[in-house]
């Protein structure tokens, strides 16, 4: 692998909190190794914000390592940035090259408000796993874990779908800004398994109720989500999701019942 | 959007199947027949309301998300970019779904409207195979029957399997052969459609 | 003071079962009138905060991320031991309690190992209800796969995101408490101060990191969930954020802080690449199943790795430990590394690497697979092809991840690894219930100083952190709050909370008014610098003497020159790091005065004036078989000792040779 350096120029969204209007605000950066994160080239811009006396740019990231899900960037138009199935925190810099400039904006949903710079209140989703992303099983009273087999099949799939880290590229990179592929991939994990057998009704109604009342759009199956997903969650959950909505809405009691626990 | 948008599809089989009777080189005589028939029989009437129906919720329908879905996003990204998997149509069904509407109301000026006054207010029967060939053959009614066979292609290609994955229907053997048919059914329904005012303009018909 | 672990009596395998008979229980109806905050939502916290407000209990919860479901217990890759024995190999909760307990290097205590090993299986059951996607035979039962070198089949995992999917099940069900109500989360909050009334502690000051503003939470009792301290090395696999405030603070307001010293440095990491590195990323240690590791045998190599002959490599584990080879535990392989880069040996283009090779593996599946397929005389490409496949599926997802960071395919030259700091067995001092030397202050998880004694087996600290959560913590703070249950809510206007409030205030503005020329990040990486040359895989006196001026001096020059921009009352993580990196700073000179007064080997720590002729650990039993518990004084740090007795395993040498 052959290293280089290069500058670069940056236009980067800042907001001073949720209450202002942002703008972009352009730097240039300089000898920049092929080498480093994404995130480490923005530490290299912080570092060199503070000693000029300015305030650094603020961003999410935690692990660094493409799970946590905290980092989100909308980086010259695409979630993430250019990397296939991937986080920004995992893109590294020699996807550019000397002299390119790049453009970085925070997600942008009504339901992610900005909180500073490319920082965004992602609590939505929190509230959207309350509504129904679980289990309703107290600590102790869980039977052996054999006692109920589950088709490999079955476990891989709920596994697939169970692989989501939360970080709302489906909502940023959705034209309608829809959390479809979020409530889908929770929604779907627990239908696979026959430990979520229980609330399957109740879950997925409620779930979906809440998206809406979040303020998230509509799913208009144009699959942005799925290609811009950093763990390629599929689309297949959404119909899932959809079905399961349907059999929930047909059978199952009065409509909207809240999970007991 | 999904239910109404597959009704919508077996209707636009329908609509291009009787039309299609213009192909049978006898002047428009069944073509004529079917015509009066759909026009006049009182089923057939009862199934137009129905349809009108259908239209309308899928447009109000796509109207109310279109709303709910620009206000998901009250800032707008400054850039944005997809991947050659994500179709450009996919993204702008709700402008080719005005595109057609419009195109709609041009067409039911065209070819409903007279049928209505007809059978309302006791005007002349129109003989609907000369009246395509009026329309048709003039420059202007030509060329915007072309864009709007164009948007209803776009429209359908996203639209068909798009309503399969709406009603919940996604599966790994059988979406890649509904993507296949959505494409195939598109494709047929539009060139059938897109024939008639080209047989009439260069003159087969 | 006296360190009174409170092992209950009886037999060893009793202990658990006696003291849960006979711990004291509150009522339903005192529950509701409970408040308890819990600080940090990782496995232990989570767990914990869902199954307090299960019980009925008000928790109060605390993250410093956006959401408790980012807690870096989520980037776990290998699995969760339990001694569930579903494989019938021979595995039983004793063989799982004496692997855990020789290797820590017989410095945990017996009680505490025991009962882990006790409850291990009740944290499969439970997860598995939840949900969690745990891996499957086709017949339908969980499957199991050896792990880090055990005899046994007991690791269960989910691909390679077991702790992901463990934490989301934790989360799921702390948010189905927040749900209810029972469960307060308070996300974008960081612990500043522990609030102590009357010798008690009763409450926290937490900054608000979105509105930068100080809040006071009172709580009958204080659990504190909030992670390890390996960032005080600056560059590990931590995530950026983890921190050890939280602890740190509590260890000022009189929690006593054990073995610091106790850090776990794991072997399969992938190097660093340049002064602008931020953080290491591990690869699962599942990899030296079927990856070889080695080194050229010449100082002045200059051909590519598979260039280089047999007979030209030199596979060190495999030469210096026959029995276990590439499979020893982590210590012994972290330390092996270094000492051939040490030696002149290392690979890439800091010399401070070694490969970990899978074309043998790939031949070898190979072989296998093209025997299985009833393929004859298949050529080189074809027993490459099916080899190839193989590794992929087992190890795809790793491969793709250093692909991503390295630019590098794994499938064609060999990786690249170092060590790299990873867990900390230290932490602050617990009794057999968890509960700190501050009453009413409980410590679970990697926070505690735990079970793992001076090293942890790999899929252990899973393992851990949902036992203390689920299982052990909720029982054991009844017992203490059960003493408790006339105490009213105490108001946070109460002088206690103004003064710890005040105290925090006045740091910050401390901070914010040094006004001096150098970032946060300058001054912890010269901390880490410090740490991981003196204080890290190797230890010897001068250096961790040395070390303790260096980090003063380093101490005295941030407090004068740190330059934090940004405003008080607003969101600034330039202020959250500062005041992380401050706290390091204190941390990291106990961690080398502890590592001085040890004077043997043991597990992670290791002093080279304590070593075997072969250049292996030492431990010396007879001097030091003790916990040490550093208590905070205005005048310094003191130690005391808590005796390690052990009455049913006796120590014995660890060898893997």
């Amino acid at each position: 692998m052959e290293h280089y350096t290069m500058n670069l120029t940056l236009k980067v969204w800042r907001q001073k909190n949720s209450e202002t209007v942002g703008h972009f605000e352009t730097f240039e950066v300089k000898d920049i190794s092929s080498e480093m994160s994404f995130l480490e080239m923005f530490d290299v811009l912080n570092e060199q914000l503070i000693s000029e006396g300015k305030d650094p740019i603020a961003f999410d990231h935690d692990c660094r390592e493409g799970i946590c899900g905290a980092c989100s960037m909308y980086v010259d138009g695409r979630a993430h940035g250019p990397w296939e199935k991937n986080t920004v925190c995992q893109l590294h810099m020699r996807a550019y090259h000397d002299g390119d400039t790049i453009v970085v904006e925070p997600w942008r949903s009504a339901a992610f408000p900005v909180i500073k710079d490319l920082m965004v209140d992602r609590r939505a989703f929190d509230r959207i796993i309350e509504a129904g992303g679980f289990v309703s099983v107290n600590t102790g009273n869980a039977p052996d874990a054999n006692s109920i087999p589950v088709s490999k099949v079955a476990a891989d799939e709920a596994f697939d779908a169970a692989a989501c880290i939360g970080c709302g590229a489906c909502v940023a990179a959705c034209p309608n800004g829809s959390a479809a592929l979020f409530i889908g991939a929770k929604v779907s994990q627990l239908a696979f398994l026959p430990q979520g057998d229980a609330e399957r009704a109740s879950r997925v109604k409620n779930m979906v109720d809440q998206a809406a009342k979040e303020g998230f759009g509509n799913c208009g199956n144009i699959y942005n989500c799925e290609a811009e997903c950093p763990k390629g969650i599929s689309v297949g959950n959404i119909a899932k999701m959809k079905r399961e909505y349907m059999r929930a809405s047909v059978s199952s009691g009065p409509a909207g019942i809240r999970s007991e626990s | 959007m999904g239910f109404t948008g597959l009704f919508l599809i077996a209707f636009l089989i329908v609509h291009a199947g009787l039309n299609a009777t213009i192909f049978m080189n006898d002047d428009g005589e069944t073509f004529n027949k079917t015509s009066h028939f759909m026009s006049h029989n009182w089923i057939m009437r009862f199934l137009e309301l129905g349809l009108f129906i259908g239209f309308i919720i899928h447009i109000v329908q796509g109207m109310i998300l279109t709303r709910m879905n620009r206000a998901a996003r009250p800032v707008k990204y400054s850039k944005t970019r997809y991947i050659s998997k994500i179709k450009w149509y996919s993204r702008y069904m709700g402008i080719l779904g005005i595109l057609i509407l419009l195109y709609l109301i041009m067409h039911l000026a065209h070819f409903w409207v007279e049928t209505k006054s007809e059978l309302y207010f006791g005007a002349e029967e129109v003989n609907q195979y000369e009246r395509m060939r009026e329309v048709f053959t003039q420059p202007l009614w030509f060329v915007l029957y072309m864009v709007g066979l164009a948007a209803l292609l776009y429209h359908l290609l996203h639209g068909f399997q798009s309503a399969f994955q709406s009603l919940g229907m996604n599966d790994k053997t059988w979406t890649p052969l509904v993507k296949k048919l959505g494409v195939a059914y598109s494709v047929i329904i539009v060139l059938l459609f897109a024939l008639m005012p080209i047989a009439f303009m260069v003159g087969w018909l | 003071m006296v360190l009174d672990p409170k092992i209950p009596a009886g037999e060893l395998k009793d202990k658990w079962q006696n003291y849960k008979d006979h711990c004291k229980l509150v009522s339903p109806a005192n529950k509701r009138n409970i408040d308890i905050i819990v600080v940090g939502t990782g496995l232990a916290g989570a767990s914990a905060a869902a199954t307090l407000g299960e019980l009925g209990y008000n928790v109060k919860a605390f993250c410093f991320q956006d959401s408790p479901r980012r807690a870096h217990s989520i980037a776990a890759q290998g699995g969760i031991n339990a001694a569930k024995n579903y494989q019938n190999d021979g595995d039983s909760t004793f063989r799982l309690y004496y692997e855990t307990l020789k290797g820590g290097d017989y410095r945990s205590r017996e009680a505490n190992t025991y009962r882990l090993a006790e409850v291990s299986g009740n944290i499969i059951d439970q997860a598995t209800a939840q949900g969690v996607p745990f891996a499957r035979e086709y017949g339908g039962t969980l499957a199991n796969r050896s792990f880090g070198g055990t005899q046994v089949s007991r690791t269960f995992y989910a691909r390679g995101q077991t702790g992901q999917q463990l934490l989301l099940g934790a989360y799921g069900a702390l948010q189905r408490q927040v749900a209810t109500g029972k469960v307060t989360m308070y996300a974008r909050h960081e612990m500043l101060e522990l609030v102590v009334i009357d010798g008690k502690a009763r409450g926290i000051i937490a900054r608000n990191l979105v509105t930068g503003k100080l809040e006071r939470y009172f709580g009958h009792a204080v659990v504190l969930a909030s992670g390890g301290y390996g960032n005080v090395f600056f560059l590990s696999t931590n995530a950026m954020g983890s921190n050890a405030t939280a602890s740190w603070k509590s260890h000022k307001k009189g929690a006593y802080f054990a073995n610091p010293c106790y850090t776990q440095i794991h072997p399969t990491c992938i190097p660093v690449s340049g002064d602008y590195q931020s953080k290491l990323t591990l690869m699962s240690e599942s990899l030296r199943n079927d990856g070889r590791i080695w080194v050229p045998k010449n100082k002045d190599e200059k051909r590519k790795p598979g260039d280089i002959p047999a007979e030209d490599r030199d596979y060190y584990l495999e030469r210096r430990y026959p029995a276990f080879g590439n499979l020893v535990p982590r210590d012994v392989a972290s330390r092996a590394a270094k000492e051939r880069c040490d030696a002149g040996y290392g690979v890439g283009s800091s010399k401070m690497a070694v490969y970990l090779d899978f074309a043998d593996a790939i031949h070898r599946y190979g072989k296998m697979e093209v025997h299985k397929h009833g393929i004859e005389n298949a050529d080189a490409a074809t027993i490459r092809e099916y080899g190839m496949k193989v590794v992929s599926d087992k190890y795809g997802n790793l491969f793709e991840m250093y692909e991503k960071i390295t630019g590098e395919n794994p499938y064609e030259v060999p990786m690249r690894i170092y060590p790299a700091v990873h867990y900390t067995m230290g932490g602050l001092w617990v009794d057999y219930e968890l509960h700190t030397t501050v009453p009413g202050l409980f410590a679970i998880g990697e926070c505690n100083f735990s079970d793992h004694g001076a090293n942890r087996l790999g899929a252990s600290a899973l393992m851990q952190g949902l036992a203390d959560g689920y299982f052990i913590l909720p029982y054991t703070i009844g017992n203490y709050l059960s003493g408790d249950i006339r105490t009213p809510r105490i108001p946070t206007d109460h002088p206690a909370f103004e003064a710890a409030e005040k105290e925090v205030a006045d740091r910050i503005n401390k901070l914010m008014n040094v006004k001096g020329t150098k970032s946060v990040d300058h001054f912890h990486r010269e901390l880490g610098k410090i740490m991981w040359n003196k204080c890290g895989m190797a230890r010897n006196e001068k250096g961790l003497t040395e070390a303790i001026t260096e980090i003063q001096q380093l101490r005295e020059e941030f407090w004068k020159d740190v330059r934090v921009p940004g405003e008080i009352n607003s969101m600034n993580p330039e202020l959250d790091k500062a005041h992380r990196v401050a706290d390091f700073m204190e941390l990291a000179e106990l961690m080398c005065r502890d590592a001085l007064q040890r004077r043997e080997s043991c597990g992670g720590h290791f002093r080279e004036e304590s070593q075997t002729p072969e250049g292996e650990a030492l431990r010396i039993d007879d001097e030091f078989s003790f916990v040490s518990a550093w208590q905070y004084t205005p005048e310094g740090e003191v130690m005391n000792k808590e005796p390690l007795i052990f009455e049913v395993s006796k120590p014995s040498q660890r060898s893997y040779k």
